[in-house]
This record gives C-alpha cells, structure tokens and sequence, in this order.
C-alpha cells in the first residue's frame, strides 16, 4: 500500500497540472496581499459602514496577517475544489484516457487497493494545498501586514456581528480551521473521483465536480425557509465553510469575548461528522463500483 | 382669580432666583474641581457593550489636556473607540463660559439626592445643545452627565469617584451612547449557518444603546502630557 | 505438458450483445497460442477477462491450475500483457515508466536491474527520455520491457503487431517466438490476421462472434487435405469439362477467370496430367496451403449462420 502509494505521488509530483494549483493560489493570494496593502482601507470602510459614525477604529492596525488571511480564506476555499477536482477528477479517468489503467489493473494489486491509494494521493496533495495555502495566505500575510487582534464581520441570522479575537488567541483556530478545511475539500476529491471512475478523459469528471459544487452552493445560499430547513442540512456545500466556526468565538452574557472558546463547538463538530460520512460513502460508493467496473478502455 | 395667578407667579419666580444662586455656585464649585486638572494620563480597563459588537475588555490609556483636548488610546491590540469618548472629561462641558445654567430641582442616584442642573451653550455653532449635569451637593462632584450633541447624538456619563475625587476625576466611568444598526453588506461574507441564528427581538433593531465601561487604576496629573499624543 | 491456461463455457454478456459465447480453450506450457478472429470477433474480452479487466458473466478461467479470480494478485504477478497500444505515462522517463510498473509487479527496484531490462530491447541510451518523445517501435519495445519485468510465465499479447512498421513487426515476431524458444514462456498472442498467427503459433483457436469455430494445432489446421487449387488455363471452360469427368468435380467451383479445386495436396500432379492429357493448356497453378482461405471461409460461413 506505502509502495503504491510513493508511486502515486511520484506521478502527481511529476505532472505540471499538479503545479497549476499551487500557482493559482499564490496568484490569488498575491493580489490579495497587494490590494490590502495598497487599499484596504476601502474595504475596511465597506464593512464598518455606519458602525464608523459612533466608532473609531484603527484601521492599519485592524488589516492585519490575521485579518487578510481569513478573507483570503473566505474567497479562496470557493476557488480550491476545483484545483482539489483538478487532481482527483483525473484519479482514474486520467489513466483510462493514456491507457494505463488497463495496464496497472493487470498488476498484482487489488483494485480497492488501487482506489484507496488514489484517493489517499488526492488527499496528500489537498493537505499539500492547504499547507501552501497556510504559508501563503497567513504567514506571508503575518510578515507583510504584521500580528494583532483579529476582526470577524459575520452576518448571523439577521444580525451582523463584529467579532474581535484577541492576537493570542488566534492561531489555534487557524489550525483547526485548516484542519477542517482539508476534510471538506476531502469530501469534493473522494466526489471527484467517484465521478473519475465513469469517464475516460479527465475533463468530464472535473467539469462535473465542479458543477455540482456549484449548483448545491447555489441551492445553500436560497433563502427560502422551505429550502433552508429541507434542502440546505442534505447539501454537503452548506458545511464547506464550517472552518469558520472556528472564528466564531464564545462570548458573555454581556457580549465579551472569552478567550480560547468557540461560539458552537457541537456544530462544528457535527458538520464534521457529515463530512466525514460524506467522505465514507463516497469513497464507499468508488470502491464498490469500481471493483465491479469492466475495464474496456 | 387674577391676583392668584399673580401671586404664584411671583412667587415662583422668586423661588427660580433663590435656587439658581445656589446652583450657579454648584456648578462653579464643580467646575473650579475640574480646573485644577491642568492635564493627566490614565490607565484603565475598557468594557465595550454594544450588541453587535463582541469584543474583549482594552487595555487602555486616557490622555487629556487643557482645555478640552483628550485622547483615547489602547494600549496593544485593536480597539473600538467610541466617537464620544472625546467629552469624558468634564472639561468639556466647561470649556468655554458661554452657558446658561437652568436649576432643574434634584433627583435620586444610588440613594442619594443630587442637583440636577441643565447647561445651555450660548453659542449657536456649538456642537453641544444641551447638557444635564448632575451634582452631589455635598461633594460638588458631577455624578452624571448627559449631553446632546447635533453631530453624535446623546451620550450620558456616569461617574463613581474614589481615590482621585479632590481633583474631580472618577474612579469608573460609565458611557452611554447612542449607536445605529449594523447591517454587513449583503453577500460580501459565506457565512457558516449552524442553524442556530434566530428571528431578531424588535426592541434590538430600534433604539440601540451602547455601553462603555472604564474603569480606572491609575492617573498622573498635572505631570505634562506631549502633544505628539493628540495626533 | 501442463495446462497453463484453461477456460471453460466462458461467456460475457455486454446488455444486448452477447460479446464471448461459450467459450472454452487451453494453453499449454510453452505454447504460443495464436487467437485469431475478426475484429470484434470477441478476443479482446476474453482476454481481458483472462486479465480481470473483465468480469465475465458465466465461466470458469484457471491459470496457472489456479481459479483466477480467488488467486487473483498470484497469478497477475506470474502474468505478463501488452493490450492493443503498449500505452504508458507519457509524462514520465522511460525509466520512470519501467520502475513504477516493476514496482507494482512487486519487484525490487534497483537501477542496475532496470537498465538491464531497457539494455535489452535498446532502449538504455534513451532512459531518461520522456516517453513522450519516443516512436511507436520505441513505445513497443518499451512496452514488452513492461510485460516482462517481473519475468512472468505468461504473456499476453492482444494485437502486438498494430500499428507497427513492417520491421517491427518482423522484430516483434522474432521476439514472441524468442520467448517461447529461448525463455521457455507460455505466449497467449492474439491477431485478426492469420498470416501473422500462422508463421509464430504452434496452437491456435479461431473465434467469430464469440463463439469458437476451431482449435488445435496448426499444423493439423494446415491439413494438405484442405488445399486450395487456383487453376488458371487458355480455355476455363474446357479445362472445367475435363474436371467435371474427375473425381474432384464435387469440389471445384467454376469462377469465370479462374477454376478452385479444393485437394489433398499430393492429388495435384494427378490433376495437372489429366488436364494436359485433354488437351488443356494450363497457364498457372496456386496451390494455398495457409489458413487464409479457411480462415476467411469460416468466419464468411460463420457471419452467414
């Protein structure tokens, strides 16, 4: 299995496609970085809006590693499953296309083995985004913008919500929220793959992914009550931005913040557990199928 | 019926002008303890209440100078000031001589019965309109304020003395304001639903009051304070 | 000579289409076995069913005296392929290439071992080499370097020969009857020409429609009996009188420009005689011994059935 496995990554380390990815969030992450420093301002003045007549706030200290990194979270984690789709919508359909599927499903190696192996490449190389992610978009941001407290702006029910986290307060809740992070975009690579087993070019699947991502994040975000209660808790993209619960800190009766607490921990860790059964099924699904699939390209 | 009428007139007249002795020289005697403070730097601890606002208690710094120049400062980390914080010291409703004090009788605060006095600024430009200050007779201490502003709305001030009561500087202050609704720009923010979120209560949409708590440790007065601080 | 190969009733339902038909064969050790049909005559899915690409639908396929899909990793580490193109990852080395598909045969990986194998078929001066950049005969040779890295006892070659240049075919057929000659290997070869089938294979089966026409050696399939005589003479319809007075009357067919005699083929100077003695003025005579005639003849009967 750890033999298959090396060989696995040694196929996505030597595609340029794999590279693709890491770019594109760099790039992303860039542009971020140079618009804040040049302006953030603006956007800060977008979110207090009316909040500014009765407050002062300062600002530069306000736009800081911590800030920028979660609103670089907040566009770029919409962006990743299609880079995550990227590599695993190519898992099989990839070999099917170059006809080496055929040929490495001659070899003495189980078929469920070969599906685990690719899906736990998908996953090496979706924490590996992560990872970049994390040096990029927070510790570039924290040597660039500097460490303070950290500001939330959260709309929650009809309500919106300034939330201020203390700067050592912070960096757990990044880990955590990386954390979650790579097991929603797990459950968009085991999808992809499933999908990957069908096709024989990779851009099926990759398109496919990507459109259902989109359809169910459009479906989540319809604010009709007969949708919210019966639709949005089955859609697995309504808990794609649980890592943000992270940021969600506990507060007092009076509305202070308490240090190193979460807002609700027994959501969070729900939306993980329906992740993670999505993960199960999905990769229960592909092994299925794919053990039963003749192999005719 | 005629010389009824006259009479109380009269006789309530007299009354305003014994009671409006008495307040002026309250007001002067607060004033003339706050004037001693020709400028001082505090340390403190700041509680923000506002209901959109969840943010921890500041560290912060208070530095005023004669005659109405005061800073707000947090000591580390980010800070939501609120804009009114500028009239905390009491200079402020003093600043200039140009007020018309109107004695409106006493009141109750914590038990005890303080003067109530109304200052009316006599220069229309001023931002101020109308201040109430209430006044511990004993002391001569400003026990609360509140003033009405053209630009900031009303805030109110609640002061408890202790240590530093000689020179007319309080120990806590409690700082009322007035706040509008925050709305986040509509699709700016995925947020994560635990579905938790409820239906607003009415009372919270309309007539939202923030509170500032500061409670002070620490003032050095009349020590100098550099003016690079106001900036 | 033990049985390497055995299938038995296989068959293999694609929805409407039944794709192989009760199909049953064995290979031998040693053999090359030549599968020969028509495209989509059936032999890709048996063979990717003797491979497990496949599943078959009823059947029973043992290799190696072993049930195939019980013993599944154990056999397929003992079986070599080559199916239609010799595909590979074309982004990686040919090296690269080699070392994964050793690896996953479950063969120790040094560097020595593995430029010993592209040595072997002329392919270590390129080792670094994206496959990308190689030509079809590379792409082969390094393909048959893949199928025999883990020194298998089987091999299976569906269509080898596609697409190759006649020099490598000729190479490739050098290679196959090397395999069994020199290396003792058991060659499952599989072709939709029979000139191919009939120049390296020692057993063969021919296939149509899935079903099994025949099977066995191919010198009993090249039985002298089943010669096919084109005779060619100045007057046709003379020499098809002279004909029609023998005893191979019953197995000629007049075709206007030439005569076919189907004959034992020592029976053909017996005929040419005749036909001088009456006078016929014979101008060619092509005895064709190969299965070219059967085999079109049968897989034409078959698709008329």
């Amino acid at each position: 299995m750890l033999r298959l496995l090396q060989i696995e990554l040694y196929k996505i380390s030597k595609r340029p496609r794999t590279y693709i990815a890491f770019a594109a969030i760099s790039a992303i992450v860039f542009i971020f970085q140079f618009a804040f420093k040049a302006d953030g301002e603006s956007y800060m003045n977008l979110m207090l809006q009316n909040v500014q007549d009765s407050f002062s706030l300062d600002k530069t200290k306000a736009i800081n590693g911590y800030f920028m990194c979660y609103i670089i979270l907040n566009t770029l984690l919409v962006q990743v499953p299609i880079l995550v789709a990227l590599i695993a919508g190519d898992a099989i359909s990839g070999e099917a296309n170059m006809g080496t599927l055929r040929l490495i499903l001659t070899k003495p190696v189980s078929r469920t083995e070969l599906i685990l192996v690719k899906f736990l490449a998908s996953f090496i190389f979706t924490v590996m985004l992560l990872v970049w992610m994390a040096i990029m978009a927070l510790f570039v941001s924290m040597f660039i913008f500097g460490v303070d407290d950290m500001l939330i702006f959260r709309v929650k029910g009809e309500e919106s919500q300034i939330l201020q986290i203390t700067k050592d307060d912070v960096m757990w809740r990044y880990f955590a929220a990386f954390g979650y992070a790579a097991v929603a975009l797990t459950v968009i690579a085991a999808l992809a793959m499933l999908l990957s087993i069908f096709a024989e070019n990779s851009i099926g699947p990759i398109i496919a992914t990507v459109c259902i991502v989109i359809v169910c994040t459009v479906v989540s975000n319809i604010n009709v009550p007969i949708v919210e209660r019966n639709v949005k808790p089955w859609l697995f993209t309504s808990y794609l931005v649980g890592w943000k619960g992270f940021f969600y800190i506990g507060t007092t009766e009076d509305g202070e913040p308490i240090k190193g607490s979460l807002e609700n921990w027994p959501a969070i860790r729900n939306s993980l557990y329906i992740l993670i059964g999505h993960i199960i099924l999905l990769l229960g699904i592909s092994v299925f199928l794919f053990r039963k699939k003749d192999i005719l390209s | 019926m005629k010389w009824k009428m006259i009479v109380c007139f009269l006789l309530s007249l007299a009354g305003v002008r014994v009671v409006a002795q008495d307040i002026n020289q309250l007001v002067a005697a607060a004033r003339a303890r706050v004037e001693k403070v020709n400028d001082y730097e505090a340390s403190g601890r700041m509680k923000t209440n506002v209901a959109f606002l969840k943010v921890p208690v500041a560290n912060i710094k208070v530095y005023f100078k004669k005659p109405n120049r005061l800073k707000l400062k947090s000591e580390k980390g980010v800070s939501f000031v609120p804009k009114g914080a500028v009239s905390l010291n009491m200079s402020n409703l003093f600043s200039d001589n140009n007020y018309t004090v109107i004695d409106a009788g006493t009141d109750k605060l914590g038990g005890s019965t303080v003067r109530v006095a109304k200052l009316l600024p006599v220069d229309d430009n001023s931002d101020v309109v109308l201040s109430t200050v209430y006044i511990d007779p004993v002391t001569s201490l400003i026990r609360k304020a509140r003033t009405t502003t053209k630009e900031n709305g009303t805030f109110e001030l609640e002061m408890t003395y202790g240590k530093f009561a000689d020179m007319g500087l309080p120990d806590k202050v409690i700082f009322s304001f007035n706040t509008k609704d925050y709305k986040l720009p509509k699709g700016v923010t995925f947020d994560f639903d635990d579905g938790t979120s409820t239906a607003p209560k009415p009372q919270d949409v309309k007539n939202r009051k923030g509170r500032a708590e500061i409670t002070f440790s620490n003032y050095i007065i009349n020590k100098g304070v550099p003016d690079a601080v106001f900036k | 000579m033990s049985v390497i190969v055995s299938v038995k009733n296989l068959s293999k339902q694609f929805n409407e289409i039944r794709a192989v038909d009760d199909l049953s064969f064995s290979i031998h050790e040693g053999d090359i076995y030549g599968f020969l049909g028509q495209n989509g005559a059936g032999k890709s899915t048996t063979i990717r069913m003797l491979l497990t690409l496949i599943k078959p639908t009823s059947g029973e396929i043992n290799i190696f005296g072993k049930e195939l899909q019980s013993n599944r990793n154990e056999i397929l580490g003992k079986t070599g392929a080559i199916i239609e193109r010799p595909d590979m990852y074309k982004y990686l080395s040919a090296f690269d290439n080699l070392a994964i598909f050793a690896k996953m045969s479950g063969v120790p990986v040094k560097r020595s071992f593995i430029m010993e194998r592209l040595d072997m078929v002329g392919l270590a001066e390129r080792h670094n080499s994206k496959v990308r950049t190689f030509s079809q005969g590379m792409k082969q040779r390094l393909g048959i370097a893949i199928a025999l890295v883990h020194d298998p006892r089987l091999i299976i070659l569906d269509e080898p020969t596609n697409g190759l240049d006649p020099q490598g075919i000729a190479d490739m057929r050098n290679l196959i009857l090397g395999l069994s000659r020199d290396m003792g290997k058991t060659v499952l070869v599989s072709s939709h020409l029979l000139s191919e089938i009939e120049v390296i294979a020692n057993r063969m089966i021919i296939i149509n429609k899935g079903k099994k026409i025949t099977e066995g050696s191919v010198a009993e399939l090249l039985n002298p009996s089943n010669t096919v005589v084109h005779l060619e003479s100045t007057d046709n319809n003379n020499a098809w009188a002279v004909l029609q007075q023998t005893k191979w009357s019953a197995d000629a067919v007049h075709n206007g420009a030439y005569i076919q005699v189907t004959m034992h083929k020592t029976e053909l100077p017996q005929m040419v005689s005749a036909l001088s003695t009456a006078g016929v003025g014979i101008i060619s005579v092509k005895p064709r011994h190969s299965l070219e005639d059967y085999f079109l003849s049968l897989t034409n009967s078959g698709a008329h059935a």
